[in-house]
């Protein structure tokens, strides 16, 4: 049986004092891909954040456990380093700070000073860009700084690729992308290894042409109210998510 | 010893240490006409400089404190309580190996003969009132490229020095500019001949060991028509608990078609006071470029300075300022744009925490007869916490309507969703604020020659470290 890599079992999450996730409860094994589909103010986006530790999200009861140990022992860098990678819906811009560097020092910091020579490195980033049909010239830019969207998305998904997480969740990743650069980020998800577990949020069923999921969970309010495969996904781009209600 | 309340106080400064005070020559504390007079005569300098020096002195000791700026902070000065000067060597030596042990040992640690060999074209080392080392490549003394801490300099080319000594910086301009004529020691005097450039930039390394010390270095740059310089200077001084002042004066020009450009990375401990006039006078189709990174000191009042005298010359003042605890960053730039078709841009970057505050002041003047001026100023502060404090005195004075002007000003702040995007990276927290620190400043450490860009980085990541609850 492959190793189990995330458990969520009855989790409830508040921001600023308001009741968000309502019961959660999801296994994700090692190189199982799961989406999660559901619409804007279900609850998608805070389990992103609250599976990588961010602050505003608190944790009102249930657990978390992250191959096997309690994640909430976890700060948020000491969760990258142990291999959880979120790619954001709206990454941050950081002025100043050349997209080069930036991911050298990320890969430094998550897979350890010596993992990869600066040569090694550089082939490595190389290879990555082409996949994702990226300009050298990305490298000298600052962070997500005046990126258009799909810039941005395109970067999520390099440093994905670079970082090489145990468990990726993308929240989104497909928003705000014309056909061609979906195709070309999808392409680059799949590049991924495959025992690499994935959670994809989304709420269009259009990612999942390109990226097969094992799972599908539907999310309502807070909790899934379906799960099942693949054929959910096209069952709800067809017929929306009213007739789940309850 | 460090004195430990110091050392809380100013927390983890690398260049805190001191060697012990083994000064040849020490004059009392305080200041009177008769010390001004001795040093001149120490110095065996001819009568018109000690003329200067008297004149200053009296300028001085009849002038008002500023009533600007931090007046609390400047009127906590103990002028009695300085020794206004320090000899620690013999004299100027051009072998590292004749430096004084321990004197030597300090600029060891502070990397500077390794730095000399590896990208300089010439060095000058001051510690205390004078220089103790100094050199200058071969090949650019050939060239006639004149390099001298600025006693010398006096001594060997008496006629330049009479010439330009206060000619941009007249000592009655203000007060520590008074205080600074009178009693200066130290600096550097450079000329650079028509047509030459100097490839490799030039250092400067100012350093104070001993406790209530005055450092008043004073330094003149002439660059001749259609030559360039680009000039770098360093400053540290140990921790003490006890105040010391570096007040220094420094006199650039830059003749028709020719190039200056000046690099500060201030780095002092947080007990000195650094209250500098720097001012630059460009001739026709000449630029005037202030480099100003100020980390360290408790208050420091600096506003680098262009007089754009010659039509179509040009000035940058770009600035970095960060103040933490206790400190006062008040700096800026001023420019004057006398003649028609000069332009100017000013880019000054702060960042406050942990109580800091810093301060832009700025003057932008535009005289009646200037036609067709062009001026850019950029300000942009982050404050890290609401402990801190960042303001901006912007000053412009426009007698041209043909004047085309822009000025921007922001405050922002490191937002939660930039840290939490960092640490989701892998980035801790102090290094994801460190990232972003380093990231505004970029567009001030581009301009620095890369080993100096390396160290301001490294040394604004130690500023950052436990500065997260």
């Amino acid at each position: 049986m492959a190793e189990e890599v995330l458990r969520l079992s009855d989790l409830h999450v508040s921001v600023e004092g308001t009741e968000i996730i309502k019961g959660l409860s999801l296994v994700i094994n090692q190189g199982e891909v799961h989406a999660i589909m559901g619409r804007n103010g279900s609850g998608k986006s805070t389990l992103a954040n609250v599976l990588m530790g961010h602050p505003a999200y608190e944790i009102t009861s249930g657990e978390i456990y992250y191959q096997g140990k309690p994640l909430v022992d976890l700060e948020v860098h000491e969760r990258a380093r142990a291999g959880m990678f979120l790619s954001f819906q709206y990454p941050s811009a950081i002025p100043g700070v050349q997209v080069g560097n930036f991911l050298r020092k990320s890969v430094n910091s998550v897979q350890g000073e010596s993992a990869l020579s600066a040569r090694e490195f550089r082939v490595e980033l190389k290879q990555r860009m082409e996949l994702l049909s990226m300009d050298k010239t990305f490298l000298s830019r600052y962070v997500n700084d005046g990126f258009s969207g799909g810039e941005k998305k395109r970067l999520e998904v390099l440093q994905m690729l670079l970082l090489q997480p145990k468990l990726a969740i993308l929240d989104e990743t497909d928003s705000g992308l014309d056909i061609d650069a979906l195709k070309v980020v999808s392409e680059g998800i799949n590049s991924m290894p495959s025992q690499t577990s994935s959670l994809i949020i989304t709420h269009y069923q259009r990612l999942l042409d390109y990226v097969k999921p094992d799972f599908v969970h539907a999310m309502i309010d807070g909790n899934f109210v379906k799960s099942g495969g693949p054929e959910l996904a096209i069952e709800l781009e067809e017929k929306g998510y009213d007739w789940l209600e309850v | 010893m460090m004195n430990d309340d110091a050392q809380d106080a100013v927390g983890d400064y690398r260049y805190g240490f001191h060697d012990p005070e083994d000064s040849t020559i020490r004059f009392d504390k305080g200041l009177t006409e008769q010390v001004v007079r001795d040093i001149s005569e120490l110095k065996n300098e001819p009568e018109w400089m000690t003329d200067i020096r008297v004149k200053a002195y009296r300028h001085f000791a009849e002038r008002v404190m500023p009533d600007w700026g931090n007046c609390e902070m400047l009127n906590a000065i103990d002028f009695d309580a300085i020794t206004y000067f320090l000899r620690s060597s013999k004299g100027t030596e051009s072998d590292w190996d004749d430096v004084p042990e321990a004197i030597k040992n300090t600029f060891d640690r502070l990397g500077i003969p390794e730095a000399e060999q590896k990208w300089l074209g010439g060095v000058t080392a001051q510690y205390e009132s004078e220089a103790v080392y100094h050199s200058l490549r071969d090949d650019l003394e050939q060239q006639g490229v004149l390099f001298f801490d600025m006693d010398s300099g006096l001594r060997e080319h008496p006629e330049i020095v009479k010439k330009y000594f206060c000619s941009v910086v007249p000592y009655s301009d203000n007060k520590f500019a008074a205080l600074n004529t009178a009693v200066w020691s130290g600096g550097s005097f450079i000329y650079v001949p028509k047509g030459v450039h100097v490839e490799m930039p030039i250092q400067a390394y100012f350093r104070i060991n001993a406790k209530n010390m005055g450092q008043f270095e004073r330094t003149l740059i002439i660059a001749d028509e259609g030559s360039s310089i680009h000039y770098v200077e360093g400053c540290t001084a140990p921790t003490y608990s006890t105040e010391s002042l570096h007040s220094a004066v420094v006199e650039l020009i830059a003749m028709e078609g020719a190039t200056i450009r000046y690099s500060t990375v201030q780095n002092w401990s947080v007990n000195v006071y650094n209250l500098v006039t720097k001012r630059g006078i460009a001739h026709k189709n000449s630029t005037i470029e202030w480099v100003d990174g100020n980390i360290g000191s408790k208050l420091t009042m600096k506003y680098p300075a262009v007089i754009l005298k010659g039509e179509g010359s040009h000035a940058e003042v770009i600035s970095v300022a960060y103040s933490g605890s206790g400190q006062h960053q008040d700096a800026g730039a001023k420019i004057h744009h006398l003649a028609s078709n000069t332009t100017s841009r000013i880019l000054s970057k702060s960042i406050c925490k942990n109580g800091g505050r810093s301060s832009y002041r700025g003057l932008l003047q535009v005289s009646p007869k200037a036609q067709n001026c062009r001026s850019k100023i950029v300000c942009d502060a982050l404050v890290l916490d609401e402990d801190s404090q960042s303001d901006t005195y912007p000053t412009m004075e426009v007698a041209n309507s043909s004047a085309d002007l822009e000025h921007e000003a922001s405050v922002s702040k490191v937002s939660s969703d930039q840290l939490f995007y960092l640490m989701c990276r892998g980035h801790s927290e102090d290094e994801a604020m460190g990232l972003i620190v380093n990231g505004f400043f970029e567009p001030f450490t581009r301009e620095l020659p890369m080993e100096y860009a390396v160290e301001l980085n490294r040394l604004l990541q130690l500023e950052m470290e436990g500065s997260i609850g």
